[in-house]
């Protein structure tokens, strides 16, 4: 209770005492601040891992009623994540925005909602009041803006705010929806009424859950609620894209989560519904990550295909609980919970990567890049790690959880009616392709930006951030080799979490021993693997020693003066699964041809945009327009006519209850006829 | 640890018996069996020559690429004996541990900012991924049929007896006797003799390598050969007790190589537009296996 108290009074103190602060304290400050409040939240979250609950309950006011603050295992791995990347994210972004130490004020502003936001997101995962849960949610949605529009001076940068305001708001009324639904007929706002609600008419809890679920993917970027990711990540400062993709779209898998607790729907087919949705997620993301050429707008799309995977963890989590296999269960929700703890340490790292290479180049147009590894080592390393993590690869942590669902598929298969094995089938071929997928895509990002040569040159010196900078990116690498060589460790913090969905469902430890029993030779065979590249480094290394080598040009099939101009570009490396793809993708070109005698200069671009977007957004709003504009007569610049419509406004008012009953006979008169 | 000693003494010959075939069919003698191995060994002898646009990622990948596939090869079982490693869902590791070798090998041809191994590094990206699908169904309709999840317990279980087992085996023999094409970059998809950069994908990869890099991808190509020789031969030997196995998997591996021999001597590549379709046509005869393994389970009523 007291570290409770202690939380918002920092949170209070600190917000208000930073617009007095000058200099780099500010930021300091609102670290430290973020440093406290995650000591406070963490105290609990690591109890409740280790199999603790705690409940408190505020008196609140009036209106509220009851404020309970419960955190469980659930809760606590989500907490313990967003602690984890705040922290990181905050003391990289104290080296990152120093740059920006002369806009003072809007410095100030930054580090308030940065504060707000953390606290916000803590809230959303302990409060299970629905008035004060929607609060938090609000100011989430408002500091999340607010952190995005850092650079406001740039019209993409509003316009990505504008467009994740309105979005999250969008997601607000659903939530809202669905919360003033159970409250009208259960006048209580604790969720516990929900569960109370819907156990009592199991008729309406998919509708229920479906209403909570579209509110909750707007926030995570499932398909088609991802479009104001794409915007909104490149448009925020790199260490805040990172803090976003690595924890506040997680806030949405939370309530997924949260709400299958809270609800109990008929698992099965909300697991199917959410399987599909998972899987078309994870593909179309990847499929349109991989012709980007903004090297942020790329990883945006990443989150996007990730927010999937997770996504196919929890539909096959939902499908093992709606057929009592405790197993499948146990493997789904464990792979989805273990990948949005991955995907918030490799796409984290990911990003704050990305913020290296901005502030060196002021690029992050991957076709201007190039040849960086040679200037910028370290942090070519760490996003060469975080690559092969993201593509899930062996022996990094993305592996672990893609595996544990794939064992997860591989399982349900053998128990699967036709049906199920056409859905597993189809979510088999999904998983591989995303997994191929983001291997052309990250092999297509660190080729062009480290590897080759320089594509452009830049007047500026170009190296690595200091070591301080660097030092949460190597903490989060730490973590990621560590999931991928000591699986079991993290499977077991998990258990916790995971006994939440599987608790009620018999043979209770029967996924802790099939877990231990793939995962004990699974992490032999990562150190194996590990062993096997040293030995073989150290065999070539001796072999080699006394060996001759050279340096020349590269091999150019006979042509002896190469120019980094006649490099793949990153264009061309993906042309080919371009052509192949073109019905899922829209892509304009935009060229000049070099003709005539005394040409001009000419050139070529290519601009994508999501096809998704285009159809579900863009149309609408035109036809809406379209619509609006017969009434723009209406809108005529005249005075006299504004004040007319002041006053038709005015009388009707006042005139609508004179005729309440007038009205009133008239609609029964109606209805008669 | 049998497996694993079978797949490396098939490796040796494996690709000498390819060479001879296309020779004998193209009517010349050809160098001996051997002689691809002597050319690895020559190749460890020898210096290098690295390009000055090229980093660290150049010089470890050839490296971790032939590490990968050893290790892919500890994997491996050899009917009932199980491989080094063995584990449920173990040929997810097996795939995506080939997987890390390609993604360091195509990382090491962008590494040389070269045009023209960009272009294979890129074909390799995107063929490989078109054909990873393919393995997977056919590994999970294999699951699905067995009722296990290990290569191990998957080939030992595997029972050939039905006409429709018999059409299964052949079709899944097909499929991996074509991704074993892809993952070499052999005939209907890529020809390692052509002279054309420009339509080359494996080889043009290597352009820049030498030495001792080159030798330890050209072994680990070999490797990959004998590899998914054994997975076919895996497919039949499962009830076969010891004594006939082992001859049964160097006469199986032989034919093998004589067919991928064949195939490259009666047949053109295909068009670089059209590899996509037939990699990605192997997933639907995948999904044929799969849809028979359903059938004979007698899930489709």
């Amino acid at each position: 209770m007291i570290l409770i108290k202690a939380f918002i009074v920092i949170l209070v103190t600190v917000s208000a005492l930073i617009p007095f602060i000058k200099g780099n304290a500010k930021g300091i400050l609102a670290f430290t601040a973020i440093l406290l409040n995650t000591l406070a939240s963490s105290w609990f979250a690591v109890q409740c891992l280790w199999g603790e609950n705690f409940e408190f309950i505020f008196k609140g006011s009036y209106i509220t009623g009851i404020i309970p603050v419960r955190i469980d295992a659930l809760a606590a791995w989500f907490l313990i994540i967003i602690n984890f990347v705040f922290l990181t994210g905050s003391f990289y972004g104290l080296f990152y925005m120093k740059v920006y130490s002369n806009q003072k004020n809007n410095i100030k502003l930054h580090a308030v909602a940065l504060i707000w936001l953390h606290a916000a997101l803590t809230g959303i995962c302990v409060i299970q009041n629905s008035i004060v849960f929607l609060i938090a949610w609000e100011v989430m949605a408002f500091s999340t803006t607010l952190l995005v529009i850092f650079e406001h001076e740039k019209t993409a940068t509003i316009k990505a705010g504008i467009n994740y305001l309105i979005q999250s708001h969008v997601s607000i009324i659903f939530l809202m929806l669905g919360f003033i639904w159970v409250a009208f007929k259960q006048g209580s706002y604790d969720f516990n009424a929900i569960t109370v609600y819907t156990t009592q008419h199991p008729e309406i809890t998919i509708l229920m859950f479906l209403c909570f679920f579209a509110a909750f993917a707007i926030k995570a970027g499932f398909v088609p609620f991802h479009t104001w990711l794409p915007y909104a990540h490149p448009a925020a400062p790199a260490y805040f894209s990172g803090i976003m993709s690595g924890v506040m779209i997680k806030i949405g898998i939370y309530g997924i989560l949260r709400m299958l607790l809270i609800i109990k729907p008929d698992y099965t087919t909300i697991g199917y519904i959410i399987l599909i949705i998972s899987v078309i997620s994870g593909l179309y993301g990847v499929m349109l990550a991989i012709i980007q050429h903004n090297l942020k707008k790329l990883l945006a799309y990443h989150s996007i295909e990730n927010i999937g995977i997770i996504g196919i963890g929890i539909g096959i989590g939902c499908i093992g609980m709606g057929s009592a296999n405790q197993l499948l269960a146990g493997l789904g929700f464990a792979a989805a919970l273990l990948h949005t703890l991955n995907h918030a340490l490799f796409k984290s790292l990911l990003f704050y990567t990305a913020g290296n290479i901005y502030q060196a180049t002021h690029t992050l147009n991957i076709e201007q890049l190039g040849g960086l590894i040679k200037k910028m080592p370290q942090t070519a390393v760490l996003f060469l790690i975080a690559a092969i993590a993201i593509c899930g690869i062996p022996p990094f942590n993305g592996f672990v959880s893609e595996f544990l669902i794939y064992s997860g598929l591989y399982h349900w298969l053998q128990l699967a009616s036709l049906f199920s094995s056409i859905a597993i089938g189809f979510t088999i071929l999904g998983m591989v392709m995303i997994g191929g997928l983001a291997m052309l895509c990250f092999t297509k990002a660190f080729g062009v930006v480290f590897l080759g040569n320089p594509r452009m040159e830049f007047h500026q010196v170009i190296k690595d951030p200091p070591f301080l900078q660097l030092l949460p990116l190597y903490i989060i690498t730490v973590f990621i080799v560590s999931i991928g060589i000591f699986p079991m460790l993290f499977l077991q913090l998990l258990s916790r979490p995971v006994l939440l969905f599987t608790a009620d469902l018999p043979l209770q430890h029967a996924f802790q021993l099939k877990t231990a029993e793939v995962l004990q030779p699974f992490s032999w065979a990562m150190w194996g693997l590990i062993l096997l590249i040293l030995a073989m480094f150290t065999i070539r290394k001796i072999i080699t020693r006394k060996q001759k080598q050279s340096i020349a040009t590269t091999w150019g099939c006979g042509y002896i003066v190469p120019s980094s101009k006649i490099q793949y570009t990153a264009n061309s490396f993906v042309r080919s699964y371009r052509k192949l793809f073109r019905p899922f993708l829209l892509l304009y070109k935009n060229t000049r041809e070099i003709k005539g005698i005394f040409p001009d200069k000419g050139y070529y671009a290519t601009h994508t945009y999501d096809k998704i977007e285009e159809w579900l957004i863009d149309r609408p709003i035109r036809a809406f327009k379209s619509l609006l504009s017969r009434f723009l007569f209406l809108q005529n610049g005249k005075l006299q006519f504004y004040i007319l419509y002041g006053i038709i406004f005015i009388v009707s008012i006042i005139c609508i209850p004179l005729f309440y009953e007038k009205i009133i006979q008239f609609i029964a008169f109606l209805n008669q006829l | 640890m049998l497996s694993f000693i079978l797949i490396f003494i098939a490796a040796v010959f494996f690709t000498g018996i390819i060479v001879r075939t296309k020779s004998m069919a193209s009517g010349r003698k050809g160098p001996g069996i051997l002689q691809p191995i002597k050319d690895v060994i020559r190749l460890f002898r020898k210096g290098a020559v690295y390009s000055q646009t090229t980093s660290f990622i150049f010089q470890i990948a050839p490296t971790i690429y032939f590490s990968s596939v050893v290790m892919a090869m500890l994997v491996v079982p050899f009917g009932q004996y199980k491989g080094f490693i063995s584990f449920s869902g173990d040929f997810i590791f097996f795939a995506y541990i080939l997987a890390l070798g390609k993604f360091f090998s195509i990382l090491s041809a962008m590494d040389t900012g070269s045009s023209f191994e960009g272009m294979g590094a890129s074909r390799e990206a995107l063929y490989s991924m078109l054909a990873e699908p393919a393995f997977f169904i056919l590994m999970g309709s294999l699951a699905l049929l067995t009722g296990h999840t290990s290569f191990q317990e998957i080939f030992s279980a595997l029972h050939i007896g039905s006409y429709i087992t018999y059409a299964l085996a052949i079709l899944a023999t097909f499929v991996l006797l074509m991704i074993a094409m892809i993952e070499n970059s052999r005939m209907p998809i890529d020809d390692p003799k052509t002279h054309l950069e420009l339509t080359m994908i494996h080889e043009v990869m290597i352009l820049d390598n030498s030495g001792f890099d080159l030798g330890l991808i050209l072994t680990a190509g070999y490797l990959k050969f004998a590899i998914y020789g054994a997975l076919i031969v895996n497919l039949f030997i499962g009830v076969f007790p010891y004594g006939y196995t082992i001859p049964l998997f160097f006469i199986i591996q032989f034919s093998v190589a004589i067919t991928i021999g064949l195939i490259e001597s009666f047949m053109a590549r295909f068009r670089m537009g059209h590899n996509a379709q037939f990699i990605f046509a192997l997933t639907s005869v995948s999904l044929l296996i799969f849809f028979g393994a359903l059938l004979i389970l007698g899930k489709f009523i």
